[in-house]
């Protein structure tokens, strides 16, 4: 019998999108003194919003607002209440979840179910952790009076809007800093409505400042003098840029960069987790994350049976409306993005490698890419190399343990990596010469904020999470 | 030689081929299961659910306190669940001890509802195999014509694969027409390797029917235990053109844990299971809830149990 679920869209009343948004400075929002730009639905491509730009003269003021703050009112604060301002916002983020997972699908383009059941409870999770470690900064490992750096420039990505800015702004401010974000040009309103959430739980006006605009306000960010911390999460292109631009002050400088992630699955793995692992692997929001398996190694002996399973399952995959809570792979974030992955699916063609897609239907209007595989992948062949950041999994195979121990680290990249067999011998000694900043067993794509992430290689350097996290914003 | 007698011919051949089966990652299916039980199902595909769920369950009342009375009751209600409202349709079957085969078949009778009767020492199976057959036997012929049978978990669990295939297929014999449910007792095989051995053995023995638990062990019927059967079912009738059915029992009691059993089948087996011929419920409170989800989904409110029939 055929049951086609109807259509079960989450109702966007729930969030209150204005018309046009400033930045926000000093605990107020001002008007930008660049040309504003507008923020679409990549699920429609309906304008959501006016967004102001900051030129050179608004991040100056922003980042002046910071260093006020942290020279009168945060830096000075003990840490104990420090954590009771970050307690607050992590409370009424849990509460206000429903409006920003709304709010990020929207803005985004990713399914609500992730947005609601992945992104949301780890956004206030990394806040609830963080909260606890503001008043225990002696113990963190780092001497026995650490101090935060001062102002915080912080650039984020577009793929976790709400997600990057917490793993930023969280561990700078429990270690004293402040902060001046800027969320990417295509998904600014969900830190637009954090900035909001700052003013709701009374934190002091210029702790967190939160300014728009593209690469070039990035850039005005990252090079402004009085930033003492560079935090990027973002390609390896504009990594590169930021570590030249940085190079020469003494400026400290995390990077978060790209990754080509090798999911290795062994014939004696349990097949039909694994299945669901290369999918979630891949899949999960579009494939744009930097941690993504986006390389399968199969052992030859199990390959046939595993694409198999793996089209199978692909099939199941419900693609479109990203507000429908049965949906499980949403739009691809910006037509420059769209552009991007057509090109490389197209490059992947060329170069022989066979392409499938799974059978469905795309919505006419927005920027969408069905769930695709291609195989008979070479590690010659682009598709194999470069990162595509979408919905385009590559599948090598490998004979031996060596082979595909070999083949999943000869990449530039090394942020992440996964280990799929019954034989827990085998997990260790393979994830012990992965050269990759996180290695999953028998899972893909799980976060805590109390495990830090971070890559090896041209994926970047520092770590994000846990007790390494503060590190990157202490002095000691 | 077929699969099914290439595996079978040795408890040696059995044994190597259970346990050449991939292994299941228990973190992995429960997370699976899981994201499943998040689908949102709603107005048309909820009416169409719920009707599909009734028919598909096996009304069922095994206790010590059973008598003619309490199964007829049981049997008008399978038959016309809802007597306020023609259209809705009658469930699966009754099922029922084998001592009330023969009150549950005169009330019945040219009803179309299946009667179901577990057999071979239910629920613990823990009688020799000549009881076993006998009872099956009896059932058939008292007019049975499907028997929910409970496979030897101690062999099972002492590695004696052998014993638990030959006892299923003897008992497939003695069924003759009648339809076998094989019940794997999974809440006592405790891991999804062993559901997934269980699974495959009572296939490979003659089973038309794989079912989860006989409601009397906790836990009875789980998402993640279903699962791991759905792809035993549907694997198998890859590897050999049959196809099987699942039933599982016990404990599930409102719709809305029906509606995500039917999501599971429907993504995992596909939707050929989507069928009371090859999915069923054991369950006995579950239907009135089916039904006041169904009233209310037609009319816009609730009504309250008290407008359920109580049997």
């Amino acid at each position: 019998m055929d049951f086609s679920y109807a259509p079960a869209p989450e109702s966007r009343s729930i969030v209150d999108i204005r018309s046009s948004y400033g930045l926000f400075i000093g605990g107020k929002f001002v008007d930008g003194r660049g040309e504003p730009f507008k923020s679409i639905n990549p699920a429609s491509e309906e304008i959501l919003a006016d967004i102001a730009c900051a030129d050179a003269a608004d991040v100056d003021a922003a980042v002046r607002a910071a260093r006020h703050a942290y020279d009168t009112v945060w830096g000075p604060m003990p840490g104990r209440e420090r954590a009771k301002y970050l307690f607050r916002i992590a409370r009424i983020i849990q509460e206000r979840s429903r409006e920003l997972a709304v709010l990020e699908s929207l803005d985004n383009g990713k399914p609500i179910r992730e947005s609601r059941d992945v992104d949301l409870p780890l956004v206030a999770a990394h806040f609830f952790y963080y909260a606890g470690w503001a008043d225990k900064l002696p113990y963190a490992g780092f001497g026995p009076a650490p101090r935060p750096l001062g102002v915080a420039g912080q650039v984020i990505p577009w793929n976790f809007p709400l997600m990057m800015l917490a793993w930023k702004i969280a561990p700078a401010l429990a270690a004293g800093n402040t902060v001046v974000l800027k969320p990417a040009e295509t998904t600014p309103l969900t830190a637009l409505l954090f900035a909001e959430i700052c003013r709701q739980a009374d934190l002091p006006p210029g702790v967190v400042n939160i300014i728009t605009g593209a690469g070039e306000t990035g850039r005005l960010l990252v090079e402004h003098p009085g930033v003492d911390k560079v935090a990027f999460t973002g390609s390896t292109e504009v990594g590169r840029a930021i570590a030249k631009a940085v190079s020469g002050t003494d400026k400290r400088l995390t990077l978060e960069l790209g990754g080509k992630a090798a999911n290795i699955v062994f014939d004696d793995a349990a097949l039909d987790q694994a299945v669901e692992g290369v999918v979630n692997g891949i899949f999960f929001n579009q494939g744009h994350v930097c941690c993504a398996g986006s390389r399968l190694l199969l052992q030859e002996s199990v390959a046939e049976e595993f694409l198999a399973a793996l089209k199978r399952r692909m099939a199941h995959l419900r693609v479109g409306d990203p507000l429908d809570k049965n949906t499980d792979v949403g739009a691809i974030n910006s037509a420059a993005q769209l552009a991007r992955i057509r090109e490389l699916s197209r490059v992947g063609e060329d170069e022989g490698a066979e392409r499938w897609s799974a059978p469905c239907e795309l919505p006419e209007r927005g920027f969408w890419f069905a769930p695709t595989i291609f195989t008979g992948v070479t590690q010659a062949h682009r598709i194999a190399r470069e990162e595509i950041f979408g919905p385009v999994l590559s599948v090598l195979t490998f004979r031996t343990p060596d082979e595909a121990v070999e083949k999943a680290n000869n990449t530039p990249y090394g942020l992440s990596a996964g280990v799929w067999t019954e034989k827990g011998s085998r997990i260790l000694s393979i994830a012990d010469r992965l050269r990759a900043g996180v290695v999953w067993a028998n899972t893909f794509n799980k976060f805590d904020p109390a495990s830090p992430f971070g890559g090896y290689k041209e994926s970047g350097y520092g770590r994000e999470g846990g007790r390494h996290g503060l590190e990157a914003y202490l002095e000691h | 030689m077929t699969l099914t007698a290439e595996v079978a011919r040795s408890q040696g051949a059995l044994r190597t081929f259970l346990h050449g089966l991939p292994g299941v990652d228990q973190v992995g299916a429960e997370q699976r299961a899981a994201m499943l039980g998040t689908r949102s199902i709603k107005t048309t595909a909820k009416a169409q659910a719920l009707d599909l769920a009734i028919r598909m369950v096996d009304l069922t009342t095994l206790e010590g306190s059973d008598t003619p009375g309490k199964v007829r009751a049981l049997c008008a209600k399978a038959v016309r669940p809802d007597p306020a409202d023609a259209t809705c349709p009658s469930a699966a079957a009754i099922c029922v001890y084998p001592a009330m085969i023969q009150v549950a078949a005169e009330a019945l009778r040219g009803t179309g509802v299946h009667l179901a009767s577990v057999a071979t020492a239910f629920p613990s199976g823990q009688a020799p195999l000549s009881v076993k057959l006998a009872d099956t036997r009896a059932a058939v012929a008292d007019g049975a014509d499907e028997i929910d049978m409970v496979i030897s978990r101690g062999a099972f669990l002492a590695g004696r694969y052998a014993e638990v295939h030959d006892e299923i297929a003897a008992v497939k014999e003695a069924c003759g027409d009648a339809h076998l449910k094989v019940i794997l007792e999974t809440g006592e095989l405790a891991t999804l390797d062993n559901v997934r051995r269980a699974s495959w053995l009572a296939m490979l023995a003659g089973a038309d029917f794989i079912k989860t638990s006989t409601g009397k062990v906790q836990p009875a019927a789980t998402l993640p235990v279903t699962l791991v059967m759905l792809e035993a079912v549907r694997d198998f009738r890859a590897e050999t053109g049959r196809i099987i059915g699942v039933k599982p029992a016990g404990g599930i009691r409102t719709a809305k844990d029906a509606i995500k059993y039917l999501v599971l089948v429907n993504e995992t087996a596909g939707p050929d299971w989507l069928d009371p011929d090859l999915f069923r419920f054991g369950a006995s409170t579950l239907l009135n809830d089916l039904l006041m989800q169904r009233t209310k989904l037609a009319t816009g409110r609730y009504s309250g149990p008290d407008y359920f029939t109580l049997d």
